[in-house]
């Protein structure tokens, strides 16, 4: 009894630590003594857990050791552009973790039946059931979904949204079927007939965490990805009424309302609302698109467009996710060096959603070492646009596409954008003559101000760099 | 544990959620995700719980050191990374 007096008194701090974690994570002065607190709140819980009766220690040390390899060589090795798949990949796992407790937690009940089980935990088999059932759910989810998320942001799946044709009525059979399954589990005494109800909720759940993400466009990943985080944090609260355990519940819920927060300031930011990303079947459909408009896109040689450079005398970089494939910040860095050398203001037009997560272009030119103060926001950035003389557009779309502003067809309509069209010229950084990540045309790419510079972004910018420190 | 007390704690612990975080900036909103996600990780205690000397089949065994190690890699890959983006930050501040 005194250890378990203990435990709890030390679960009530580690809530305390996580509490004050997440709220100097929200803040740029404090974020990161704030995830230090809240990894010290993680540490104490799992520390203080091992005092616990009955433990097998052997399988424990094992677990925790080959799990946390895994975790420091992934989180040391990975590159910072692929930042953000490998944080849906380890949200991924959280959740499959959260059904794997719930499964294991099931699978205890049949060696025991549920008669022993209620008298030991003192628990009703039906609120046992239903959160056994809930915690196994959320958990598959999650860990499907992320999966499914981690491969179209990597690249392995196509980025684009899958739709077809009664996929919506698809998804609401399943999501019938789950419920109905898991009614039947829950009122169920017969534990066989439970297990195969379990089984088949499990495949269910997974199937559900896949088709729910598929007709999601690629662009729309990070919301997504917050959506799951919160999942992922709802799981384990449920998986903490599966074991009476506070720890869980309180942390797991924290996590679940915070990212649920986080996730609709994302939405804001794109001017849509959660329901729109979810279920708008978004990028797949071309809308707008092929109006009559046969414009070409008009292409410049590397060597003119350092002739326009060097005259200009203020220059905004509008960085998207092709600089982060084509890991150019460090050359863009130089360049913006150069233009300053030779009197020019060079800064940074962030916009909230550009690359695969929020801040995903803060991260990378933090990275390069570009100072803070160059980057600006989009609500800084815009008024001070007409005055720009050159904006470089490099690897980013939608986020400079003046169709979000000015053709109500179009389905990024509303979408606040970096009005690059505004500036004197642009010149825009591309791989080829591709769509962007939505599907979408741009019709920035066809004003009478906009030049193309087709290629590898980095190799343009090194070029670039070359004839300025040549000049 | 009465039930009842535990809802009590999860209610309250959804609105201090909901209060938590309002305005934050945008770059901030990647590192508070993965931030949090780690957090999301705590079911490692659950997979600790479940890893039971006596009582339980070779199933539950095998259920419970798989939640364990996938929890663990949450938990432990999610603080570093998270502290990988923040220390970035911190570079251009001096």
């Amino acid at each position: 009894m005194e250890a378990n007096d203990l435990i709890n008194l030390a679960y009530v701090v580690a809530a305390t630590l996580f509490v004050f974690g997440i709220k100097m994570l929200g803040s740029a002065d404090t974020a990161r003594r704030g995830n230090l607190v809240s990894g010290m709140g993680m540490l104490l819980a799992v520390v203080v857990t091992l005092l616990a009766d009955g433990l097998d220690y052997t399988w424990i040390l094992g677990g925790l050791i080959v799990g946390s390899a895994i975790g420091l060589v992934a989180a040391r090795m990975v590159k910072m552009t692929a930042m953000p798949e490998l944080v849906a990949l380890f949200n991924g796992f959280g959740g499959l973790a959260s059904l794997l407790v719930a499964w294991a937690e099931f699978e205890k009940i049949r060696g025991i039946g549920w008669d022993v089980y209620e008298l030991e935990m003192q628990s009703n088999p039906t609120f046992s059931g239903f959160v056994i059932y809930a915690a196994m759910l959320i958990g598959g989810v999650t860990f499907t979904g992320s999966l499914f998320a981690y491969g179209k942001l990597s690249g392995k799946l196509s980025g684009s949204a899958i739709v077809f044709g009664g996929q919506k009525a698809l998804n609401i059979l399943l999501l019938i079927s789950i419920l109905g399954v898991g009614a039947v589990f829950a009122w169920s005494s017969d534990l066989e007939l439970a297990h195969k109800l379990f089984l088949t909720g499990v495949g269910l759940a997974l199937l559900f965490g896949v088709m729910g993400v598929m007709p999601i466009g690629g662009g729309d990943m990070p919301v997504v990805i917050s959506l799951l985080n919160s999942l992922s944090g709802v799981a384990a609260s449920a998986a903490g009424f599966v074991i009476y355990n506070n720890v869980l519940i309180v942390a797991g819920c924290l996590v679940g309302a915070s990212g649920l927060i986080l996730t609709v300031i994302m939405c804001k930011a794109m001017n849509r609302t959660l329901g729109n990303v979810l279920f708008s079947g978004f990028g797949a459909a071309s809308g707008g698109a092929d109006d009559g408009d046969d414009r070409e896109p008009k292409a410049i040689s590397v060597e003119d467009a350092f002739y326009v450079l060097e005259a200009a005398s203020s220059v905004m970089f509008i960085p998207g996710y092709g600089m982060a494939v084509a890991q150019a910040q460090h050359v863009v860095k130089e360049l913006a060096e150069l233009l300053e050398e030779n009197g020019c203001e060079a800064n940074f037009a962030i916009h909230p959603v550009a690359g695969r997560m929020p801040g995903h272009m803060n991260v990378l030119l933090a990275e390069a070492d570009v100072e803070y103060e160059k980057l600006l926001e989009m609500d800084t950035v815009n008024p001070m646009m007409p005055t720009v003389d050159v904006a470089i557009v490099i690897g980013a779309n939608d986020v400079v596409n003046p169709a979000a502003a000015d053709d109500p067809q179009s389905p990024i309509y509303g979408m606040p954008i970096i009005e690059a069209h505004h500036a004197k010229t642009v010149f825009i950084l591309k791989r080829g003559q591709g769509k962007g990540f939505s599907g979408l045309v741009n019709k920035l790419f066809v004003m009478e101000n906009s030049r193309m510079i087709y290629g590898d972004a980095k190799a343009t910018i090194s070029s670039l760099v070359n004839e300025l420190k040549g000049s | 544990m009465d039930l009842i007390l535990l809802f009590f704690i999860f209610v309250l612990a959804a609105f201090l959620g909901l209060e938590l975080i309002s305005k934050v900036p945008s770059q901030l909103h990647t590192p508070l995700m993965s931030g949090s996600n780690a957090i999301s990780g705590i079911t490692v205690v659950g997979a600790l719980l479940a890893i039971r000397a006596e009582e339980q089949g070779t199933m539950g065994t095998v259920l419970g050191v798989a939640a364990l190690i996938f929890a663990t890699v949450n938990v432990v890959g999610g603080y570093v990374v998270t502290d990988r983006m923040l220390q970035m930050f911190k570079k251009k501040g001096k």
